[in-house]
């Protein structure tokens, strides 16, 4: 076998090239396996990028099943509380074209809290049942109370009171959370060359 | 003699340092009412530990540290409270805050107080403790508790203290004013602090505009033979940042994103220096402190000792305010100062400075034009950092890229939009860059633990779905056995029972 293939090159070509196919193959399809990623990598990363309020505004019951719908290919513009910024973010990760907020889904809000009006709390336990991030402390026929930390302000909880007693207030009230606003734009648009103006002046 | 060390840029602004006469204290007449911010430190507010109609007496405590990073806040005179409420403060934001407001009684009656004169013998522990208890923050301008400074931790071993009398921006005169009248009382607080910090050696920088309080610290130093050096170096905008003035007197760089503590320095203002003593050999806690009140608007331009608490407008009326038509009052000084919106804000433990220029004298800012690249604000920073890219991308929001320019070693001194020709605020938006990326720094915490707290809950929804699923198929199939060892049928069993209800229901009427 190996004196004919001497004296075939041809054939001598096609049976090496024949077996580093095979060998590689094996290995490639070994490592798939062995080396398998669970879930979609994807969807993972721009879960950590949602604002993660679970409020479902973009139509997806909580977070992660709309990251895996945008990693299936939905639009990046149905999350409210993300706002410009997080469409930015996924925009960056996923190397589209970022778009405006999808104003079907809501507009983009001052974040905020829920907060109980505990006189008026009936102890149905209908809120707690429906926070996403247990952060709704209370028993049945007890009065309930919002941990504001832990709170995203999703809203979910307003609805299913039967007394109304849940508002929602701003949470980044106060001297703590101010910083310097970026100084308005007050540039004038600059002229490339004086003919510019020029023209704008004669037109 | 020390050698001194130069820092990269700097610039060399008007001084008018001789404006409010350095030196001279003038004594100013007590307002009314004080108003004393919760939060004149960095860190935590003070928790209030007094009632609205209390009466109180002078150094007593109004409110309590809330926490490590919180320092109390006490009375600066005898009388009562009127109210715990929101009130303007001095802010760059123009926001209110939680205040106490103190009706002064005129009695300036005071309480007990109680020193540590054997300091010597005492644990440093217990003597930062009372540094806290006398509410000391950093009088520099940061506010900085100065106990959590005083205690950099056993992985911090201190080796030398430098008191910053640099004061090297334009019109203030306050630690110059300290360091000549209470030049005893810094070096004493100043060997107390080493004592407390267990540094070797001590290290007192002043700027060489300063003669006589160079001179007045010298002779104080001389005079008890302490062992404490003196060094003066040349004036420089702005060789009075913490990380310039190591640099400069000693030749070694904190390093980025780090303190001085890493490298074996704690820096501190005279002025903490000298409340230090005061609480420690009397007991008094930090009630007054000097403000040096300046501009070419008021006609009687000095530095006083003023109560915390003082309305600004009460001080500046006091030295023959003429307000302009559009009179600024700025807060510190001209370079990084910020203007009071409302002049009933109170002096606050960080107040170093009033200046109420007329407009010739600091005009306001002109509109900005377009940068031109040329480069000088790069020349200008001392902290040798690229202004003009970092103002590209501050205005691109792009934080990756700002982080890698080292945006947070920026000490917000100004050289740069001092120099741009183009005038360009170019610290507010280093300012506002520094405050989005906190932001988002603290959103991403919160998400992160809203998702953590999210699945959580979906784990144990899921766990406890199973359990009842469990519960159901453990009953059915006990319900089986059942029928299998009885040899009835439980379904069939209900159905007689049913039917044997409703033929009793329909025999009854």
């Amino acid at each position: 076998m190996v004196g004919w293939l001497a004296t075939e090159p041809l054939f001598a070509a096609l049976a090496a090239l024949l077996l580093l196919g095979s060998v590689f193959g094996a290995l490639l399809g070994y490592a798939a396996i062995r080396f398998r990623v669970e879930g979609n990598p994807i969807s993972e990363q721009i879960n950590a990028l949602l604002p993660q309020t679970q409020c479902g505004q973009c139509g997806y019951p909580g977070c992660r099943p709309y990251s895996e719908a945008i990693a299936e290919g939905d639009a990046i513009n149905k999350c409210p509380p993300g706002g410009e910024e997080t469409i930015q973010a996924l925009a960056d990760l996923l190397d589209v074209e970022p778009q405006p907020l999808d104003a079907e889904h809501g507009v983009e809000k001052e974040p905020v809290v829920a907060w109980i009006r505990e006189a008026e709390c009936i102890g149905c336990t209908k809120c707690i049942q429906a926070c996403p991030v247990d952060a709704i402390l209370g028993a049945a026929k007890v009065m309930h109370t919002v941990i504001a930390d832990e709170c995203t302000g999703c809203d979910l909880c307003l609805e299913p009171c039967p007394v109304d007693c849940i508002d929602l207030i701003p949470r980044k009230q106060g001297i703590g959370f101010w910083h310097w606003p970026l100084p308005e734009d007050r540039l004038r648009p600059i002229e490339v060359i004086a003919t510019d103006a020029a023209t704008r002046t004669a037109a | 003699m020390r050698a001194i060390h130069t820092i990269h840029g700097g610039i060399h602004p008007p001084e008018r340092k001789a404006l409010s006469q350095p030196g001279k204290l003038q004594p100013l007449a007590l307002p009314p009412s004080l108003v004393l911010p919760l939060n004149q430190h960095l860190g935590g507010p003070a928790r209030p530990v007094i009632n609205v109609g209390e009466s109180v007496l002078g150094g007593q405590v109004l409110a309590e540290a809330s926490g490590v990073m919180s320092v109390p806040v006490h009375a600066p005179t005898s009388g009562t409270v009127r109210a715990i409420e929101r009130r303007p403060i001095a802010h760059a934001s123009g926001l209110e805050d939680i205040c106490i407001e103190l009706e002064t009684d005129g009695q300036d009656q005071w309480v007990a107080f109680e020193g540590i004169p054997h300091w010597r013998d005492c644990e440093p522990a217990i003597l930062a403790e009372q540094v806290r208890n006398a509410g000391i923050a950093g009088m520099g301008g940061a506010g900085f508790p100065t106990a959590v400074k005083l205690t950099p931790g056993p992985q911090r071993p201190i080796e030398l203290l430098l008191i910053n009398g640099t004061e090297c921006e334009p019109y203030i005169t306050a630690d110059d004013t300290l360091m000549q009248r209470y030049a005893d009382q810094l070096i004493e607080g100043t060997t107390i602090l080493a004592h407390i910090l267990g540094a070797d050696s001590i290290l007192i920088g002043i700027e060489d505009n300063k003669p006589e309080a160079i001179a007045c610290v010298q002779a104080a130093v001389d005079q008890i033979d302490a062992p404490i050096e003196v060094a003066s170096f040349p004036t420089k905008y702005p060789s009075g940042g913490e990380k310039q003035v190591i640099e400069i007197l000693t030749g070694m760089q904190v390093p980025s994103g780090g303190i001085p503590a890493d490298i074996g320095i704690v820096c501190l203002n005279p002025g903490t220096a000298v409340a230090v003593q005061q609480a420690i050999i009397e007991g008094k806690p930090l009630t007054h402190r000097i403000v040096t009140l300046t501009g070419e608007a008021l006609s009687q331009p000095c530095n006083t000792l003023a109560c915390l608490g003082t309305p600004i407008a009460h001080l500046l009326r006091a030295v023959g305010w003429a307000p302009e038509g559009q009179q600024r009052v700025i807060h510190g000084g001209p370079m990084m100062g910020f203007a009071v919106s409302n002049l009933d804000a109170p002096v606050t433990k960080i107040t170093n400075c009033l200046l109420a220029p007329t407009e010739s004298e600091l005009p306001l800012p002109e509109e900005p034009q377009p940068c031109i690249r040329c480069g000088h604000c790069a020349e200008a920073c001392p902290a040798s950092l690229l202004p003009q890219q970092l103002y590209w991308y501050a205005r691109a929001k792009d934080q990756e890229q700002l982080a890698a320019h080292r945006l947070f070693d920026c000490i917000e001194c100004g050289a740069c939009a001092y120099v741009c020709p183009s005038h360009i605020p170019l610290v507010q938006y280093y300012r506002a860059a520094k405050g989005q990326i906190r932001d988002s720094e603290q959103e991403r915490k919160r998400s992160d633990n809203s998702r953590a707290r999210f699945e959580a809950r979906e784990q144990r929804l899921e766990e406890e779905a199973a359990a009842r699923e469990a519960k159901r198929a453990a009953r059915k199939a006990a319900a089986q056995q059942q029928a299998e060892s009885d040899g009835v049928d439980p379904v069939q069993a209900a159905i007689e029972r049913a039917k044997a209800k409703k033929a009793q229901q329909d025999a009854a009427p």
